[in-house]
Protein backbone atom coordinates (compact mmCIF):
# COMPACT_ATOMS: atom_id res chain seq x y z
CA UNK A 1 0.00 0.00 0.00
CA UNK A 2 1.57 3.19 -1.29
CA UNK A 3 1.19 5.48 2.15
CA UNK A 4 -0.51 8.78 2.14
CA UNK A 5 1.35 12.35 2.96
CA UNK A 6 -0.83 14.61 4.73
CA UNK A 7 -0.64 17.70 5.88
CA UNK A 8 -0.65 17.73 9.84
CA UNK A 9 0.96 19.71 12.43
CA UNK A 10 3.81 19.15 14.45
CA UNK A 11 1.96 18.48 17.59
CA UNK A 12 0.26 15.95 15.67
CA UNK A 13 3.29 14.34 14.87
CA UNK A 14 4.64 14.35 18.31
CA UNK A 15 1.46 12.33 19.22
CA UNK A 16 2.25 10.19 16.40
CA UNK A 17 5.45 9.61 17.23
CA UNK A 18 4.99 8.72 20.47
CA UNK A 19 2.70 6.11 19.91
CA UNK A 20 4.64 4.84 16.86
CA UNK A 21 7.26 4.56 19.74
CA UNK A 22 4.80 2.42 22.03
CA UNK A 23 3.91 5.23 23.86
CA UNK A 24 0.38 3.63 25.54
CA UNK A 25 -0.28 6.34 28.78
CA UNK A 26 -0.54 10.05 28.20
CA UNK A 27 -1.54 12.08 31.24
CA UNK A 28 -1.29 15.47 31.06
CA UNK A 29 -2.92 19.01 31.43
CA UNK A 30 -3.78 20.69 28.28
CA UNK A 31 -2.05 24.03 27.62
CA UNK A 32 -0.91 26.54 24.52
CA UNK A 33 1.01 25.60 22.13
CA UNK A 34 1.33 22.17 23.37
CA UNK A 35 -2.93 21.33 23.70
CA UNK A 36 -3.26 19.60 20.40
CA UNK A 37 -1.08 16.79 21.69
CA UNK A 38 -3.67 16.26 24.51
CA UNK A 39 -6.09 16.08 22.43
CA UNK A 40 -4.82 13.82 20.05
CA UNK A 41 -3.97 11.57 22.55
CA UNK A 42 -7.61 12.00 23.95
CA UNK A 43 -8.92 10.65 20.41
CA UNK A 44 -6.43 8.14 19.67
CA UNK A 45 -5.63 6.53 23.08
CA UNK A 46 -8.83 4.56 24.02
CA UNK A 47 -8.61 3.44 20.16
CA UNK A 48 -5.40 1.40 20.24
CA UNK A 49 -5.64 -0.10 24.16
CA UNK A 50 -3.70 3.26 25.72
CA UNK A 51 -5.00 5.74 28.17
CA UNK A 52 -5.16 9.56 28.15
CA UNK A 53 -5.67 10.61 31.64
CA UNK A 54 -6.74 14.46 32.01
CA UNK A 55 -4.93 15.50 35.67
CA UNK A 56 -5.12 18.26 37.62
CA UNK A 57 -2.44 19.75 36.99
CA UNK A 58 1.05 19.86 35.57
CA UNK A 59 2.55 18.08 39.04
CA UNK A 60 0.02 15.11 39.21
CA UNK A 61 0.64 14.88 35.09
CA UNK A 62 4.53 14.11 35.73
CA UNK A 63 3.61 12.21 38.96
CA UNK A 64 1.13 9.89 37.14
CA UNK A 65 3.55 9.03 33.75
CA UNK A 66 6.41 8.13 36.39
CA UNK A 67 3.68 5.56 37.46
CA UNK A 68 2.72 4.43 34.39
CA UNK A 69 6.69 3.79 33.43
CA UNK A 70 7.07 1.77 36.58
CA UNK A 71 4.52 -0.43 35.63
CA UNK A 72 6.03 -1.29 32.31
CA UNK A 73 4.29 1.32 29.88
CA UNK A 74 5.88 3.56 28.15
CA UNK A 75 4.69 6.86 29.25
CA UNK A 76 4.38 10.85 28.76
CA UNK A 77 3.38 14.41 29.26
CA UNK A 78 3.38 17.17 26.86
CA UNK A 79 3.19 20.84 28.48
CA UNK A 80 4.69 24.57 27.87
CA UNK A 81 6.68 27.00 30.30
CA UNK A 82 4.00 27.05 32.87
CA UNK A 83 3.65 23.86 33.12
CA UNK A 84 7.19 22.28 32.88
CA UNK A 85 7.89 24.59 35.73
CA UNK A 86 5.37 22.41 37.73
CA UNK A 87 6.77 19.34 36.74
CA UNK A 88 10.42 19.99 37.94
CA UNK A 89 10.07 18.46 41.12
CA UNK A 90 8.78 14.83 39.98
CA UNK A 91 10.66 15.12 36.84
CA UNK A 92 14.05 15.29 39.12
CA UNK A 93 12.39 12.17 40.90
CA UNK A 94 12.16 9.97 37.33
CA UNK A 95 15.70 11.56 37.29
CA UNK A 96 16.94 9.92 40.42
CA UNK A 97 14.58 6.57 40.44
CA UNK A 98 15.68 6.50 36.80
CA UNK A 99 12.31 6.06 35.13
CA UNK A 100 12.06 6.39 31.82
CA UNK A 101 9.72 8.86 30.49
CA UNK A 102 9.17 11.48 27.95
CA UNK A 103 8.40 15.29 27.97
CA UNK A 104 7.89 17.52 25.61
CA UNK A 105 7.77 21.32 26.36
CA UNK A 106 6.78 23.45 23.66
CA UNK A 107 8.24 26.70 24.53
CA UNK A 108 6.56 29.70 24.64
CA UNK A 109 7.20 33.37 25.13
CA UNK A 110 7.71 33.88 29.30
CA UNK A 111 8.38 34.76 32.08
CA UNK A 112 5.19 33.01 33.97
CA UNK A 113 2.40 32.68 31.52
CA UNK A 114 4.18 35.54 28.74
CA UNK A 115 2.74 35.81 26.21
CA UNK A 116 1.12 32.17 25.54
CA UNK A 117 0.44 32.08 21.80
CA UNK A 118 4.09 33.18 20.79
CA UNK A 119 7.14 31.34 20.32
CA UNK A 120 10.22 31.30 22.46
CA UNK A 121 13.57 29.44 22.93
CA UNK A 122 14.02 30.71 26.52
CA UNK A 123 13.77 27.51 28.50
CA UNK A 124 17.14 26.16 27.46
CA UNK A 125 18.51 26.18 30.90
CA UNK A 126 15.81 25.44 32.51
CA UNK A 127 15.52 22.02 30.62
CA UNK A 128 18.84 21.90 31.63
CA UNK A 129 19.05 22.33 35.36
CA UNK A 130 15.81 23.24 36.02
CA UNK A 131 15.64 20.61 39.06
CA UNK A 132 17.77 20.76 41.99
CA UNK A 133 20.68 18.35 42.79
CA UNK A 134 23.54 16.80 40.16
CA UNK A 135 22.24 15.08 37.09
CA UNK A 136 22.73 14.42 33.28
CA UNK A 137 19.89 15.17 31.38
CA UNK A 138 18.97 14.81 27.49
CA UNK A 139 16.77 16.96 25.23
CA UNK A 140 16.29 17.18 22.10
CA UNK A 141 15.17 20.04 19.65
CA UNK A 142 13.24 19.51 16.46
CA UNK A 143 12.92 22.05 13.38
CA UNK A 144 10.39 20.13 11.37
CA UNK A 145 7.14 18.26 11.25
CA UNK A 146 9.05 15.34 10.06
CA UNK A 147 11.60 15.70 13.07
CA UNK A 148 8.83 16.53 15.73
CA UNK A 149 8.06 12.56 14.46
CA UNK A 150 11.36 11.24 14.50
CA UNK A 151 13.17 13.03 17.38
CA UNK A 152 9.55 11.93 19.80
CA UNK A 153 10.49 8.66 18.21
CA UNK A 154 14.14 8.68 19.00
CA UNK A 155 13.29 10.40 22.97
CA UNK A 156 11.60 7.36 24.05
CA UNK A 157 14.67 5.28 22.72
CA UNK A 158 16.86 6.97 24.63
CA UNK A 159 14.55 7.44 27.54
CA UNK A 160 14.06 3.56 27.30
CA UNK A 161 17.73 2.66 26.99
CA UNK A 162 19.22 4.50 29.62
CA UNK A 163 16.43 4.60 32.71
CA UNK A 164 16.55 8.52 32.20
CA UNK A 165 13.43 11.38 31.43
CA UNK A 166 13.87 12.99 28.21
CA UNK A 167 13.22 16.25 27.42
CA UNK A 168 11.90 17.06 23.63
CA UNK A 169 12.16 20.74 23.44
CA UNK A 170 9.97 21.83 21.07
CA UNK A 171 9.01 25.51 20.40
CA UNK A 172 5.54 27.31 19.42
CA UNK A 173 6.76 27.18 15.58
CA UNK A 174 7.55 23.75 15.17
CA UNK A 175 4.21 22.64 17.16
CA UNK A 176 1.53 24.54 15.22
CA UNK A 177 3.32 24.42 11.57
CA UNK A 178 1.81 22.22 9.25
CA UNK A 179 3.95 20.17 6.62
CA UNK A 180 3.74 17.33 4.13
CA UNK A 181 4.23 14.35 6.05
CA UNK A 182 4.00 10.16 5.34
CA UNK A 183 4.17 8.19 8.50
CA UNK A 184 6.90 5.21 8.00
CA UNK A 185 5.89 1.91 7.77
CA UNK A 186 6.10 0.07 11.44
CA UNK A 187 9.68 -1.36 11.46
CA UNK A 188 10.99 1.84 9.18
CA UNK A 189 12.21 3.65 12.37
CA UNK A 190 13.61 1.94 14.84
CA UNK A 191 11.97 1.51 17.89
CA UNK A 192 13.84 0.11 21.26
CA UNK A 193 12.47 -1.24 24.35
CA UNK A 194 13.58 -0.96 28.16
CA UNK A 195 15.66 -4.14 29.37
CA UNK A 196 13.55 -6.18 31.65
CA UNK A 197 15.62 -8.27 34.09
CA UNK A 198 16.42 -11.83 33.69
CA UNK A 199 17.80 -12.87 36.95
CA UNK A 200 15.35 -15.23 39.82
CA UNK A 201 13.38 -12.35 41.81
CA UNK A 202 14.74 -12.60 44.17
CA UNK A 203 17.78 -11.60 43.76
CA UNK A 204 16.66 -8.45 41.39
CA UNK A 205 18.44 -4.98 41.83
CA UNK A 206 16.40 -2.60 40.62
CA UNK A 207 19.60 -0.43 40.52
CA UNK A 208 22.56 -2.10 39.75
CA UNK A 209 23.76 -1.52 36.30
CA UNK A 210 24.83 -4.23 34.18
CA UNK A 211 27.95 -4.85 31.57
CA UNK A 212 26.50 -1.79 29.62
CA UNK A 213 26.06 0.78 32.57
CA UNK A 214 22.65 0.90 32.75
CA UNK A 215 20.28 -1.21 35.13
CA UNK A 216 17.38 -3.62 33.84
CA UNK A 217 13.93 -2.36 34.83
CA UNK A 218 11.08 -4.94 35.81
CA UNK A 219 8.02 -3.74 36.03
CA UNK A 220 5.48 -2.97 39.27
CA UNK A 221 2.86 -5.76 39.07
CA UNK A 222 5.35 -8.44 38.00
CA UNK A 223 6.47 -11.03 39.91
CA UNK A 224 9.74 -8.31 40.23
CA UNK A 225 8.76 -7.04 43.90
CA UNK A 226 10.92 -3.75 44.36
CA UNK A 227 11.50 -0.57 45.84
CA UNK A 228 11.36 3.16 44.86
CA UNK A 229 12.64 6.35 46.65
CA UNK A 230 13.66 9.62 45.74
CA UNK A 231 15.99 9.69 48.46
CA UNK A 232 19.45 8.13 48.22
CA UNK A 233 19.37 4.98 47.23
CA UNK A 234 21.76 1.67 46.52
CA UNK A 235 21.54 -0.74 43.77
CA UNK A 236 18.85 -2.95 45.59
CA UNK A 237 16.16 0.29 45.76
CA UNK A 238 16.67 0.80 49.92
CA UNK A 239 17.97 4.19 51.24
CA UNK A 240 21.31 3.98 51.80
CA UNK A 241 23.11 7.72 53.03
CA UNK A 242 26.49 6.24 52.83
CA UNK A 243 28.95 8.90 51.40
CA UNK A 244 30.59 6.26 49.08
CA UNK A 245 27.14 4.90 48.25
CA UNK A 246 26.14 8.75 47.31
CA UNK A 247 29.03 9.65 45.08
CA UNK A 248 28.17 6.06 43.12
CA UNK A 249 24.69 6.70 42.89
CA UNK A 250 25.14 10.17 41.39
CA UNK A 251 28.00 9.37 39.38
CA UNK A 252 26.24 6.64 37.72
CA UNK A 253 23.45 9.07 37.00
CA UNK A 254 25.81 10.87 34.94
CA UNK A 255 27.95 8.07 33.49
CA UNK A 256 25.23 6.62 31.90
CA UNK A 257 24.77 9.56 29.99
CA UNK A 258 28.71 10.49 29.55
CA UNK A 259 29.34 6.74 28.31
CA UNK A 260 27.11 6.65 25.39
CA UNK A 261 27.26 10.69 25.14
CA UNK A 262 28.16 9.64 20.96
CA UNK A 263 24.82 7.95 20.19
CA UNK A 264 22.82 10.37 21.81
CA UNK A 265 24.47 13.17 20.34
CA UNK A 266 22.88 14.19 17.27
CA UNK A 267 23.65 17.32 14.81
CA UNK A 268 23.19 18.28 11.29
CA UNK A 269 25.07 20.35 8.58
CA UNK A 270 24.48 22.42 5.63
CA UNK A 271 27.49 23.48 3.62
CA UNK A 272 30.08 23.88 6.40
CA UNK A 273 32.73 22.24 3.95
CA UNK A 274 33.86 25.87 2.83
CA UNK A 275 32.63 27.75 5.03
CA UNK A 276 34.00 31.09 7.03
CA UNK A 277 30.93 31.79 8.84
CA UNK A 278 29.49 29.45 10.87
CA UNK A 279 25.45 29.77 12.45
CA UNK A 280 24.54 27.32 15.07
CA UNK A 281 21.03 27.05 15.53
CA UNK A 282 18.39 24.80 16.85
CA UNK A 283 14.47 24.65 16.65
CA UNK A 284 12.43 25.93 14.19
CA UNK A 285 15.40 28.87 14.06
CA UNK A 286 17.38 26.58 12.14
CA UNK A 287 15.33 27.31 9.24
CA UNK A 288 16.02 30.70 9.21
CA UNK A 289 19.53 30.36 9.71
CA UNK A 290 19.21 27.72 6.33
CA UNK A 291 18.04 30.26 4.75
CA UNK A 292 19.99 32.77 5.45
CA UNK A 293 23.60 31.15 4.83
CA UNK A 294 21.92 30.26 1.31
CA UNK A 295 21.23 34.40 1.07
CA UNK A 296 24.90 35.09 2.44
CA UNK A 297 26.31 32.44 -0.26
CA UNK A 298 24.53 34.54 -3.03
CA UNK A 299 26.60 37.91 -1.69
CA UNK A 300 29.46 35.76 -1.88
CA UNK A 301 29.97 34.99 1.63
CA UNK A 302 30.78 31.58 2.40
CA UNK A 303 28.08 30.32 5.13
CA UNK A 304 27.14 27.04 6.72
CA UNK A 305 24.83 25.87 9.56
CA UNK A 306 25.30 23.53 12.15
CA UNK A 307 21.98 22.23 13.55
CA UNK A 308 21.81 21.20 17.14
CA UNK A 309 19.46 18.30 16.86
CA UNK A 310 20.77 17.12 20.54
CA UNK A 311 20.61 20.08 23.25
CA UNK A 312 21.65 18.36 25.80
CA UNK A 313 24.33 16.95 26.44
CA UNK A 314 25.55 19.97 24.61
CA UNK A 315 27.33 19.03 21.75
CA UNK A 316 30.31 20.08 22.48
CA UNK A 317 33.07 18.25 20.27
CA UNK A 318 30.67 18.47 17.22
CA UNK A 319 31.03 22.96 17.76
CA UNK A 320 34.97 22.88 18.37
CA UNK A 321 35.56 20.86 15.83
CA UNK A 322 33.88 22.91 13.77
CA UNK A 323 34.58 26.59 15.37
CA UNK A 324 38.22 26.55 15.15
CA UNK A 325 37.48 26.37 11.05
CA UNK A 326 35.15 29.00 11.01
CA UNK A 327 36.35 33.09 10.94
CA UNK A 328 33.11 33.61 12.95
CA UNK A 329 30.20 32.41 14.62
CA UNK A 330 26.62 33.35 14.51
CA UNK A 331 24.19 32.34 17.22
CA UNK A 332 20.54 33.03 16.59
CA UNK A 333 17.94 32.13 19.07
CA UNK A 334 14.45 33.19 20.27
CA UNK A 335 15.90 34.68 24.35
CA UNK A 336 17.41 37.31 25.74
CA UNK A 337 20.01 35.80 27.59
CA UNK A 338 21.66 34.19 24.77
CA UNK A 339 21.21 30.55 26.52
CA UNK A 340 23.12 28.50 23.40
CA UNK A 341 25.22 31.23 22.53
CA UNK A 342 26.58 31.36 26.14
CA UNK A 343 27.41 27.85 26.46
CA UNK A 344 29.18 28.01 22.44
CA UNK A 345 31.56 30.76 23.75
CA UNK A 346 32.32 28.43 26.87
CA UNK A 347 33.10 25.47 24.20
CA UNK A 348 34.87 28.09 21.75
CA UNK A 349 37.00 30.28 23.97
CA UNK A 350 36.57 33.88 24.59
CA UNK A 351 38.73 34.60 21.57
CA UNK A 352 36.22 33.43 19.24
CA UNK A 353 34.13 35.79 17.38
CA UNK A 354 30.88 34.85 18.57
CA UNK A 355 27.98 36.84 17.53
CA UNK A 356 24.40 36.27 19.51
CA UNK A 357 21.48 37.31 17.29
CA UNK A 358 18.01 37.43 19.83
CA UNK A 359 14.36 38.16 19.92
CA UNK A 360 12.52 38.10 22.22
CA UNK A 361 9.46 39.89 21.52
CA UNK A 362 7.38 36.67 20.82
CA UNK A 363 7.83 37.17 17.18
CA UNK A 364 10.19 35.01 14.98
CA UNK A 365 13.30 35.04 14.09
CA UNK A 366 13.50 36.15 10.45
CA UNK A 367 16.54 35.26 7.32
CA UNK A 368 16.95 38.73 7.10
CA UNK A 369 18.03 39.16 11.15
CA UNK A 370 20.29 36.85 10.70
CA UNK A 371 21.97 38.16 7.46
CA UNK A 372 22.44 41.37 8.78
CA UNK A 373 24.74 40.01 11.54
CA UNK A 374 26.53 37.83 8.92
CA UNK A 375 26.76 40.66 6.98
CA UNK A 376 28.65 42.59 9.81
CA UNK A 377 30.80 39.76 10.41
CA UNK A 378 31.83 39.32 7.29
CA UNK A 379 32.87 43.00 6.79
CA UNK A 380 34.63 43.04 10.48
CA UNK A 381 36.13 40.28 10.48
CA UNK A 382 36.98 38.47 6.61
CA UNK B 1 1.51 28.00 -12.86
CA UNK B 2 4.61 29.18 -10.66
CA UNK B 3 6.51 26.80 -8.76
CA UNK B 4 6.20 28.56 -5.74
CA UNK B 5 3.57 30.62 -4.33
CA UNK B 6 3.68 32.46 -0.24
CA UNK B 7 0.16 33.20 0.51
CA UNK B 8 -1.32 35.19 3.54
CA UNK B 9 -4.87 34.80 5.01
CA UNK B 10 -5.61 37.18 7.55
CA UNK B 11 -8.64 38.69 9.46
CA UNK B 12 -10.09 37.68 12.77
CA UNK B 13 -11.00 34.09 14.82
CA UNK B 14 -13.64 32.34 13.33
CA UNK B 15 -13.67 33.17 10.23
CA UNK B 16 -11.75 29.55 9.18
CA UNK B 17 -8.87 31.19 7.95
CA UNK B 18 -6.44 28.58 9.36
CA UNK B 19 -8.76 25.94 7.90
CA UNK B 20 -8.81 27.74 4.44
CA UNK B 21 -5.02 27.46 4.65
CA UNK B 22 -4.83 23.73 5.48
CA UNK B 23 -7.63 22.90 2.47
CA UNK B 24 -5.53 25.04 0.56
CA UNK B 25 -2.21 22.92 1.64
CA UNK B 26 -3.79 19.51 1.32
CA UNK B 27 -4.92 20.13 -2.32
CA UNK B 28 -1.72 21.17 -3.02
CA UNK B 29 -0.03 18.22 -1.57
CA UNK B 30 -2.49 16.34 -3.71
CA UNK B 31 -0.55 17.98 -6.76
CA UNK B 32 2.36 16.76 -5.59
CA UNK B 33 3.51 19.64 -4.20
CA UNK B 34 5.58 20.32 -0.81
CA UNK B 35 3.65 22.47 1.73
CA UNK B 36 4.43 24.40 5.07
CA UNK B 37 1.05 26.20 6.83
CA UNK B 38 1.86 28.47 9.51
CA UNK B 39 -0.56 30.69 11.74
CA UNK B 40 -0.18 33.42 14.18
CA UNK B 41 -3.32 34.67 16.53
CA UNK B 42 -3.33 35.90 20.07
CA UNK B 43 -5.43 34.77 23.57
CA UNK B 44 -8.81 35.04 21.86
CA UNK B 45 -9.57 31.68 19.28
CA UNK B 46 -12.93 33.95 18.43
CA UNK B 47 -12.94 37.85 17.43
CA UNK B 48 -8.87 38.58 17.67
CA UNK B 49 -6.59 38.64 15.06
CA UNK B 50 -6.16 35.54 13.02
CA UNK B 51 -3.62 34.88 9.78
CA UNK B 52 -2.53 31.34 7.98
CA UNK B 53 0.36 31.54 6.12
CA UNK B 54 0.78 29.00 3.42
CA UNK B 55 3.80 28.19 0.79
CA UNK B 56 3.40 25.96 -1.50
CA UNK B 57 6.80 24.87 -3.14
CA UNK B 58 7.89 22.31 -6.03
CA UNK B 59 11.31 21.99 -4.07
CA UNK B 60 11.94 21.78 0.08
CA UNK B 61 10.48 24.76 1.82
CA UNK B 62 13.29 26.12 4.02
CA UNK B 63 12.24 29.34 5.91
CA UNK B 64 8.31 28.67 6.72
CA UNK B 65 7.10 31.83 6.59
CA UNK B 66 5.82 34.10 3.93
CA UNK B 67 8.34 36.84 3.40
CA UNK B 68 7.25 38.41 0.41
CA UNK B 69 3.30 37.33 -0.86
CA UNK B 70 2.25 36.47 -4.23
CA UNK B 71 -1.63 36.91 -2.87
CA UNK B 72 -3.22 38.10 0.34
CA UNK B 73 -7.08 37.97 1.05
CA UNK B 74 -7.94 40.19 4.11
CA UNK B 75 -10.99 39.52 5.68
CA UNK B 76 -11.02 42.36 7.92
CA UNK B 77 -9.80 45.91 7.85
CA UNK B 78 -7.00 45.61 9.97
CA UNK B 79 -5.68 42.70 7.57
CA UNK B 80 -6.08 44.65 4.53
CA UNK B 81 -4.02 47.53 6.55
CA UNK B 82 -1.00 45.24 7.38
CA UNK B 83 -0.45 42.91 4.75
CA UNK B 84 -1.97 44.33 1.97
CA UNK B 85 -1.86 47.92 1.80
CA UNK B 86 1.78 47.87 0.69
CA UNK B 87 1.18 45.72 -2.24
CA UNK B 88 0.05 46.88 -6.20
CA UNK B 89 1.65 44.12 -7.76
CA UNK B 90 0.40 41.45 -6.44
CA UNK B 91 -3.76 39.85 -6.05
CA UNK B 92 -5.41 40.80 -3.19
CA UNK B 93 -8.65 39.70 -2.31
CA UNK B 94 -10.78 41.02 0.14
CA UNK B 95 -14.68 40.67 1.37
CA UNK B 96 -16.58 43.81 -0.32
CA UNK B 97 -19.52 42.80 3.13
CA UNK B 98 -16.77 43.38 6.17
CA UNK B 99 -14.46 46.05 4.21
CA UNK B 100 -14.93 48.97 2.34
CA UNK B 101 -14.53 48.99 -1.51
CA UNK B 102 -11.63 50.77 -2.47
CA UNK B 103 -9.98 51.38 -5.99
CA UNK B 104 -6.56 49.27 -7.58
CA UNK B 105 -5.63 47.01 -10.69
CA UNK B 106 -4.66 44.08 -8.21
CA UNK B 107 -7.98 44.09 -6.10
CA UNK B 108 -10.50 42.02 -6.16
CA UNK B 109 -13.64 42.85 -3.76
CA UNK B 110 -16.48 40.44 -3.57
CA UNK B 111 -19.19 40.49 -0.93
CA UNK B 112 -17.94 36.74 0.24
CA UNK B 113 -19.80 36.72 3.44
CA UNK B 114 -22.86 37.76 2.18
CA UNK B 115 -22.84 35.28 -0.80
CA UNK B 116 -22.06 32.56 1.66
CA UNK B 117 -25.24 33.88 4.23
CA UNK B 118 -27.10 33.62 0.84
CA UNK B 119 -25.76 29.97 0.39
CA UNK B 120 -27.02 29.34 3.67
CA UNK B 121 -24.23 29.41 5.78
CA UNK B 122 -21.60 32.18 6.40
CA UNK B 123 -18.64 29.80 7.38
CA UNK B 124 -18.76 29.07 3.77
CA UNK B 125 -17.19 32.79 3.29
CA UNK B 126 -13.62 31.09 2.69
CA UNK B 127 -14.42 28.34 0.54
CA UNK B 128 -15.50 31.04 -1.98
CA UNK B 129 -12.51 33.01 -1.22
CA UNK B 130 -10.00 30.18 -1.85
CA UNK B 131 -12.35 29.32 -5.30
CA UNK B 132 -11.89 32.91 -6.10
CA UNK B 133 -8.35 32.62 -5.39
CA UNK B 134 -7.67 29.55 -7.36
CA UNK B 135 -9.50 31.16 -10.20
CA UNK B 136 -7.39 34.02 -10.83
CA UNK B 137 -4.34 32.31 -9.71
CA UNK B 138 -4.38 28.64 -11.03
CA UNK B 139 -2.37 27.81 -7.72
CA UNK B 140 -4.28 24.89 -7.02
CA UNK B 141 -6.80 22.70 -9.50
CA UNK B 142 -10.64 23.64 -8.41
CA UNK B 143 -10.56 19.16 -8.55
CA UNK B 144 -8.07 19.30 -5.98
CA UNK B 145 -9.86 21.49 -3.94
CA UNK B 146 -13.10 19.53 -4.45
CA UNK B 147 -11.37 16.54 -3.24
CA UNK B 148 -10.30 17.80 0.14
CA UNK B 149 -13.45 18.91 0.62
CA UNK B 150 -15.14 15.26 0.36
CA UNK B 151 -12.02 14.21 2.36
CA UNK B 152 -12.96 16.77 5.04
CA UNK B 153 -17.16 16.80 5.20
CA UNK B 154 -19.73 14.56 3.83
CA UNK B 155 -23.33 14.68 2.67
CA UNK B 156 -25.21 17.93 2.86
CA UNK B 157 -21.56 20.02 4.16
CA UNK B 158 -19.60 18.84 2.09
CA UNK B 159 -22.03 19.64 -0.62
CA UNK B 160 -22.53 22.83 0.81
CA UNK B 161 -18.28 23.74 0.46
CA UNK B 162 -17.91 23.04 -2.78
CA UNK B 163 -21.46 24.79 -4.10
CA UNK B 164 -19.64 27.25 -2.34
CA UNK B 165 -16.22 26.84 -4.06
CA UNK B 166 -18.27 26.48 -7.74
CA UNK B 167 -19.45 30.29 -6.64
CA UNK B 168 -15.87 31.46 -5.97
CA UNK B 169 -14.65 30.13 -9.12
CA UNK B 170 -17.65 32.01 -10.73
CA UNK B 171 -17.14 34.82 -9.82
CA UNK B 172 -13.91 35.15 -12.11
CA UNK B 173 -15.05 33.22 -14.66
CA UNK B 174 -18.11 35.70 -15.26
Amino acid sequence: MQREAKLIQGNQAIAEGAIYAGARFFAGYPITPSSEIAEECSRVMPRIGGVYMQMEDEIASMGAIVGASLTGAKSFTATSGPGFSLMQENLGFAVMAEVPCVVVNVQRSGPSTGLATKPAQSDIMQVRWGRHGDQAVIALSPSSVMECFTLTVEAFNLAERFRVPVILAADEIVAHMRENFTLPAPGEVKVFDRKKPSVNPDSYKPFEPGEDGIAPLAAYGSEYVFHVTSSMHGPEGFSNNSPANAAWKVAQLHKKIERYRDEIVITKTFDVEDMDVLLIAFGAVTRAARAAALEARKEGIKAGVLQLVTVWPFPDREIAELGKKAKTVVVPEMNYSGQVAGEVTRVLGPATDIRRVNKYNGQIITPGDILEEIKRGAKEVL
Amino acid sequence: MKDRYEIILAGSGGQGLIVCGMMLGEAAILEGKNVVQTQSYGIASRGGFSKAEVIIDKEEIIYQQVIKPDMVLALTEEAMEIYASGYSDIPVFYDTTLLEAREGDNLYGFPFTEMARNLGHTGTANMIALGAMSAVTGLVKVASLESVIKKRFSGKVADMNIMALCSGVDLIAK
